[in-house]
């Protein structure tokens, strides 16, 4: 196994050892797991599934649901634009526009040179600032397309 | 050398997100360098957006108020004494005579922005787990029904009786109940639960305490929405801090009951806000909906008898046990009793928190409050409760807040999100947006929501490109009604409500004559 594996393959067990014997430990296991790698391995679920005595299907469809969870490994960055009624009132669909054209990348896709996966989002609860960007775990307000090049300068410089 | 100054730096994730955390090492260093002995106390926010970050210099007087702070200011603010109250452009004077601030009727937000929302000192010397001493010293019968006495109704948006839920489940003789708190706020335009959270987050731990001490619940979850990490990281930090101080744990404040909670972390689906998608969340499941009955206070988490509640309901309990019923219940009108945290949003000049007794009208709060639009520009409309809500006109923006005012004009308060659109909104887009949204956030389980959403977006399309619009508003209707009628939840249920009052009080979005909508047809 290359490193990279090797390393998932961790999380994924430390994640079981921690979460497999909750009560409904399930989503709180795939936190975990995505937290720590970025993503959640498709080649694990057999093995999630087994510890939680559950079949594949239901973990794969557990998986599927959930917006926030995601089968292949995302950018450096997580960029999230909110494109709930709030933010749309105030502009979103237009930066959500400049985002795709400026990063030459639709909603759901990473640039080509890995630094940033843009994804939308439904509220951020930051609907009086709007329109709203979430960097991976930081809240950004009135974001225009000035800001929203700036924030994309950082992830690109930021390792 | 003098006591050090309290200057209060927000922590709230809106204060963040226009640039706090620098403003606030500024401060430090500022203060370093000139030797001046400060305090940095990171509060909640006062819920006043457009001034943030806010921030307030503790004087003799009170609090002093300036905003909104960028970290260039810093210098400037050094050099004209704001450490002292001083003079400066960005000078408000005493936060709490600010006419937004002062106007208002803060219950269940008494503390946001006050007080340190990590220091349970400050939080019991601001009435903190009064309630909770007060709720142990009645029997659980007779707490009830002073909630029930209270008049509050869930805050999540359905304004159910709370204390009619907690009724059911203390009547019930199950030894395993569960008190669950419904903090995955995904409504547009709505903030106040993250507020709270990061703000106060004890008043929500003990709401819940109190909850479960009442009903005979030992555990309890709150289910907090993944778009909330400044939210999860308050309220992991406030129940480690209860925990070690005895008030969460296996004896109570030594009352010999136990309560138990956890933060769990929802995962970015919309639907999962509906109690019973929520509980099956919870479980570890799709959040597929539930049939009812039976209800969850009968059969909730795990098949046990749960409580189930929105976070402004449950936080609202603290201040309802400690004041008493009848304070609480004197506020509001009509069968909408207490306050409700509204919470302006959108394209409106002042956004923000406003908790008021219900009755004010629709009016006052978005020019009186509010200011008036963001860009300037005459309001066209507001949507209300959210993405199922109703487009209200300027027509009938005269309707005072009240649960059954609302709903009897085909509109609703919900969980009190305003969003605000000028006469430059697209509401046909909107209303096709709302169909689009049902769509990608329907769990699937129920035809009318699953394949109408998507059928309506469909017919949305071809009215918008006039196509056969007579007959294609007719279908439209048609396929409104089976949404609203068959529906098992509020999302198929209510998807309907934004493209109807759309269709009805703005017609002239999707290309229709304004003139051949009879006013019977107002929904």
């Amino acid at each position: 196994m290359a490193p990279d594996e090797l390393a998932t393959a961790e999380v994924v067990r430390s994640a079981i050892d921690l979460h497999a014997q909750r009560p409904g430990g399930l989503l709180p296991l795939l936190h975990e797991i995505q937290d720590r790698a970025g993503y959640v391995p498709p080649g694990a679920v057999p093995q999630i599934a087994k510890a939680m005595r559950l079949s594949i299907a239901e973990v794969h469809g557990v998986i599927s649901f959930y917006h926030h969870f995601r089968a292949t490994p995302p950018g450096r960055h997580v960029v999230r634009v909110c494109v709930a009624e709030a933010c749309q009132s105030m502009g979103a669909n237009a930066l959500v526009a400049h985002a795709c054209a400026s990063l030459g990348v639709e909603l759901h896709e990473t640039t080509g040179d890995g630094a940033v996966t843009l994804e939308p989002v439904y509220c951020l609860g930051n609907c009086a600032c709007s329109p709203a960007v979430l960097v991976d775990n930081d809240l950004v307000g009135r974001v225009d397309a000035r800001r929203f090049d700036a924030i994309v300068k950082q992830c690109r410089e930021a390792a | 050398m003098s006591a050090p100054v309290r200057v209060f730096v927000p922590r709230d994730a809106c204060a963040l997100s226009l640039g706090a955390e620098a403003v606030a090492a500024a401060i430090a260093s500022q203060a370093r360098k000139s030797g001046t002995a400060v305090e940095l106390v990171r509060n909640g926010s006062r819920g006043m957006f457009w001034l943030e970050p806010l921030v307030e210099v503790q004087t003799p007087d009170g609090r002093v108020a300036y905003g909104p702070v960028r970290e260039e200011d810093v210098a400037g603010l050094f050099a004209a004494d704001f450490l002292h109250g001083g003079r400066h452009a960005l000078g408000h004077g005493l936060t709490e005579r600010i006419p937004y601030f002062a106007r208002q009727e803060r219950q269940t937000f008494a503390r946001v922005g006050l007080t340190d929302p990590l220091s349970l000192a400050d939080y019991q010397k601001h009435d903190g787990y009064r309630g909770l001493k007060n709720a142990l010293a009645m029997t659980p019968a007779a707490a009830v029904q002073a909630l029930i006495d209270s008049g509050l109704r869930g805050r999540g948006g359905a304004a159910f009786p709370t204390g009619i839920k907690w009724r059911t489940v203390l009547g019930e003789s199950s030894p395993v109940k569960y008190v669950v708190c419904n903090a995955d706020e995904g409504d547009s335009g709505t903030f106040s639960d993250r507020m709270i959270m990061e703000g106060d987050p004890f008043v929500l731990i003990e709401g819940m305490t109190i909850a479960g001490v009442v009903v005979g619940a030992t555990q309890g979850y709150i289910y907090l929405r993944s778009e909330y990490p400044h939210a999860e990281a308050a309220l992991n930090s406030a129940i480690d801090v209860a925990r070690a101080a005895g008030l969460l744990g296996d004896n109570v404040l030594g009352s010999g009951k136990a309560f138990h909670l956890e933060v769990r972390r929802g995962a970015g689906a919309y639907i999962c806000g509906e109690e019973t998608s929520l509980l099956e969340s919870l479980e570890g499941k799709r959040g597929v909906v539930r049939f009812r009955p039976p209800l969850p206070a009968v059969q909730g988490l795990f098949g046990k008898p749960t409580v189930i509640n929105n976070c402004i309901s449950l936080a609202s309990v603290p201040t309802i046990y400690a004041f008493g019923a009848q304070a609480y219940k004197d506020f509001g009108m009509g069968r909408s009793r207490g306050t409700l945290p509204f919470q302006l949003a959108g394209n409106i000049r002042h956004g923000g928190l406003v908790e008021k007794a219900f009755g004010l009208t629709l009016r006052e709060l978005l020019y009186d409050f509010g200011g008036g639009s963001a860009s300037g520009r005459p309001i066209r409309a507001v949507q209300i409760g959210g993405p199922l809500g109703a487009y209200v006109p300027e027509s009938q923006f005269d309707m005072q807040l009240d649960y059954e005012v609302f709903a009897a004009a085909g509109a609703m308060i919900g969980h009190g999100g305003m969003v605000v659109f000028d006469d430059q909104a697209d509401l046909a887009h909107m209303a096709r947006y709302a169909m689009e949204f049902c769509a990608i956030e329907s769990c699937g389980k129920c035809t009318p929501c699953r394949i109408g959403s998507t059928r309506a977006v469909e017919v949305i399309d071809r009215i918008v490109d006039g196509k056969d619009p007579e007959a294609n508003v007719h279908l439209l209707r048609d396929l409104c009604d089976t949404m609203v009628a068959g529906s098992l939840c509020a999302l198929g249920g209510m998807a309907p409500f934004p493209v109807l009052s759309v269709l009805n009080h703005f017609p002239q979005d999707f290309g229709l004559p304004s003139a051949t909508q009879p006013a019977a047809a107002q929904q």
